[in-house]
């Protein structure tokens, strides 16, 4: 019997390491759920860690208001499914609350309003420690970020004063009030996923997939016509074949045309693209050359 | 001068898609040795540079007017790093050709950042050293491939680089070969290799270069795709450092199990054996190896599983499961012996106080004596009489508030690490490699 692993299936035993390190080494740990592929990719990595237990923490989705009602019926039943704890923390509450204030015009997101809502619930449920399903491979600040992202009490992030992190010993001890940030699929691609989702037989929110939308063009993209977005001059609404590669707000992520109506045909498109997935359909990522630093240093996802 | 660049077709899509093997390697180097052209030309072409990444940097390069498409604002990721064209951090990144799936540990090359080389190996599979023809074996260079050997980085590569401004003469490659040679006499890797490339013009990087019919060795992604690294691991020696024990509660169907779950440090385990639980010394069998999908009738590293044993036994988190009656049984002690590479500004000095983690298990940990500090470039034994400064490595004597189970460094990487933690500050300080006692 040969004793060599397959690349997913050492990406799979490193990052179930790492999410035993996490439930052994901190207090109050949770996982951040998004609806997307890659957090969905956690949920089963945590599924690998803690079976036939529960996990030992609750998952939580910070929800905009403007998600994708797919995605939302899709959460809910997943999560019913695997039996585990949501908290929902809502941006609407945070604006309501007068934590946030709502952005105006055509390119209004909640992008980042999000911050807020995030940095407010991990302070309201006083988690140490936060599992986010980010990646190397996604933007270039996030090459540089540890697999065990420290983060003060403002939830801010240093890119220059990081632990180094040696062999596979996390350090992930914080004083009251900071937090780490954990990312288990740091050293995954997107390709990595999208086997590994195919590999495992995931079941996916149905908008990954090829179906037929209500879109407007910008900026080179197609964006999902919806009451969340107020169309600028000269933009139609037109029907299209797509599929989304990402999974955000309605209002800052594009669809990419496409007629993958299975995972075979989808990772076999991914496999042949020559654009990355933030490229093609994150706009919260173009606004300015360090945009994914900015955002992180204060305190994003 | 830039390089070229065609569209970027990707023909072998259907090839992309089967499960390949991990390598990961480590670079480093300074600023001009043409570490980022290097990769940069590794990523292009084995085409994971898409589209969009490559029409940024051109524009970036062009605004900032570089002149040139500058690869290295490929790899540089913080606006600093943009801003001041300095490496701050080690940098990690993916590319897959058909053949294997690769991840880079990219470690600046500064002087004060031999942490961060020491950071990148540990993880690393293989070295990749950066000569530049026309300088020959720099300090830069010697500190890398000492650092390698140290963290017994298995393999290495040494590629002597911009053979293009040497008129690709084999007199230059032959002589800087020579000299690492002599040089590394006693560092000990299990294999090294010399290739001499040209980053910037492609000579073999991917392809197999027409300006030096005097080499007739691999081209450097040839060599990373086929290097043999499957008979690395230690896989005679049982280590299973528990991490968690799994006890699901509230549940009927399950209100007996009680697994131990963890990742497989050493050796091929199977059922039915003997083990000993360490540090207590107790005994039982292994009983089964559990995973979600199943049963295994054998785990070996790095796999991620759970263990069932025979006995109920008090096992907890920190516990080392080892075969009983082994050849080579771990060291269970209350101190121990260490290479020591310090990373704190504040220096290690004798009776200094740390917290101590070794594999799942943290300890207290008090300096008694830092017997010799190493010259990085020589490997040379210094007497020490000031402590570990930042950027020092050394050997260092060490009492622990509890008795740890250990193998030294150079038979086990998992079970001979360990990392100091500043129990004031949180910072990871130190990196420690066990050491055989000197007595």
């Amino acid at each position: 019997m040969s004793h060599e692993l397959s690349h997913l299936d050492a990406l799979e035993a490193e990052a179930i390491h790492i999410m035993r390190e996490v439930a052994a080494e901190l207090e109050r740990p949770v996982l951040l759920f998004s609806g997307g592929k890659d957090s969905i990719v956690l949920l089963r990595l945590a599924e690998k860690a803690f079976r036939p237990a529960r996990f030992p923490f609750p998952v939580m989705h910070v929800d905009t208001g403007h998600n994708f009602p797919e995605v939302i019926d899709f959460r809910d039943r997943l999560i019913a499914e695997i039996g585990e704890r949501l908290i929902v923390a809502s941006v609407q509450e945070s604006i309501d609350k007068g934590r946030a204030v709502e952005e105006r015009g055509p390119r209004a997101s909640r992008n980042r309003l999000q911050t807020v809502t995030l940095l407010d619930a991990i302070a309201e449920h006083q988690f140490d420690a936060a599992f986010g399903g980010a990646r190397r491979d996604e933007e270039r600040a996030r090459a540089k970020e540890r697999i065990f992202s420290f983060r003060d009490d403002f939830g801010q992030w240093d890119p220059k004063a990081q632990r180094p992190e040696l062999w596979q010993l996390y350090n992930g001890r914080v004083r009251k009030g900071e937090h780490v940030r954990v990312f288990p699929i740091s050293n995954w691609t997107e390709l990595d996923v999208w086997q590994y989702i195919e590999r495992e037989r995931l079941e996916l929110p149905p908008i990954y997939f090829a179906h037929e939308r209500e879109v407007f063009a910008r900026d080179g993209m197609l964006y999902a016509a919806s009451e969340f977005v107020e169309l600028m001059d000269g933009e139609t609404v037109f029907t299209e074949t797509v599929r989304y590669r990402t999974v955000g707000d309605m209002t800052c992520t594009g669809a990419v045309a496409s007629t993958a109506t299975t995972l075979e045909t989808v990772v076999a498109e991914i496999a042949a693209t020559n654009i990355t997935e933030r490229g093609q359909t994150r706009a919260d990522d173009r606004v300015t050359e360090a945009a994914m630093e900015d955002r992180k240093r204060e305190g994003y996802f | 001068m830039s390089l070229t660049y065609e569209s970027n077709g990707n023909s072998s899509a259907d090839q992309r898609i089967a499960e390949t093997e991990l390598l990961r390697f480590a670079t480093a180097g300074s600023v001009d040795d043409g570490k980022s052209t290097l990769i940069g030309r590794l990523l292009h072409d084995a085409k994971s540079i898409l589209a969009d990444q490559l029409a940024h940097v051109k524009e970036t390069s062009e605004r900032r007017g570089d002149g040139e498409l500058n690869l290295a604002l490929l790899t540089d990721g913080l606006r600093a790093e943009r801003e001041q064209g300095i490496t701050i951090d080690v940098a990690y990144r993916s590319f897959q050709t058909d053949k294997r799936r690769f991840i880079i540990a990219d470690c600046p090359g500064h002087e004060q950042y031999t942490r961060n080389m020491v950071t990148g190996a540990s993880t690393a599979d293989l070295a990749l050293v950066l000569v530049d023809a026309r300088n020959g074996l720099v300090r830069q260079s010697r500190r890398h491939a000492a650092i390698s050997a140290l963290l017994r980085t298995p393999h290495l590569v040494v590629a002597i680089n911009k053979m293009d401004l040497v008129d690709y003469d084999q007199a230059v490659y032959d002589a800087i070969v020579a000299d690492f040679k002599s040089w590394s006499n006693g560092l000990e890797f299990a294999e090294a290799r010399f290739i001499p490339i040209s980053a910037l013009k492609g000579d073999n990087v991917v392809e197999p270069s027409t300006n030096m019919d005097w080499y007739d060795g691999p081209t450097l992604l040839h060599h990373l795709e086929t290097v043999e690294i499957a008979g690395d691991r230690n896989l005679e020696d049982w280590r299973f450092p528990v991490q968690w024990v799994i006890r699901p509660q509230n549940d009927e169907r399950h209100h007996d199990y009680r697994g131990y779950a963890g990742q497989v440090a050493a050796g091929v385990l199977t059922p039915g054996e003997e083990v000993v639980v360490l540090p207590s010394g107790r005994t039982t069998k292994l009983a089964g190896i559990d995973t979600l999908d199943g049963p295994l009738p054998e785990a070996f590293p790095p796999q991620s599983v759970t263990l069932l044993l025979e006995d109920d036994l008090d096992v907890s988190r920190g516990d080392l499961i080892a075969r009983a009656g082994e050849a080579n049984p771990p060291t269970v002690a209350r101190e121990l012996e260490a290479i020591v590479c310090w990373m704190s500004d504040q220096p290690l000095r004798a009776g200094g106080r740390y917290a101590l983690k070794h594999t799942t298990r943290s300890v207290r940990a008090i300096v008694d004596a830092i017997d010799w500090h190493l010259d990085v470039e020589t490997l040379a034994r210094e007497d020490n009489d000031h402590g570990l400064e930042l950027n020092e490595i050394g050997h260092v004597r060490l009492r622990l508030s509890a008795p740890l189970a250990f193998d030294p460094y150079a038979r086990n990487r998992e079970t001979g690490s360990f990392i100091l933690i500043d129990e004031a500050t949180n910072d990871t300080v130190g990196a420690g490699l066990i050491a055989t006692p000197e007595g």
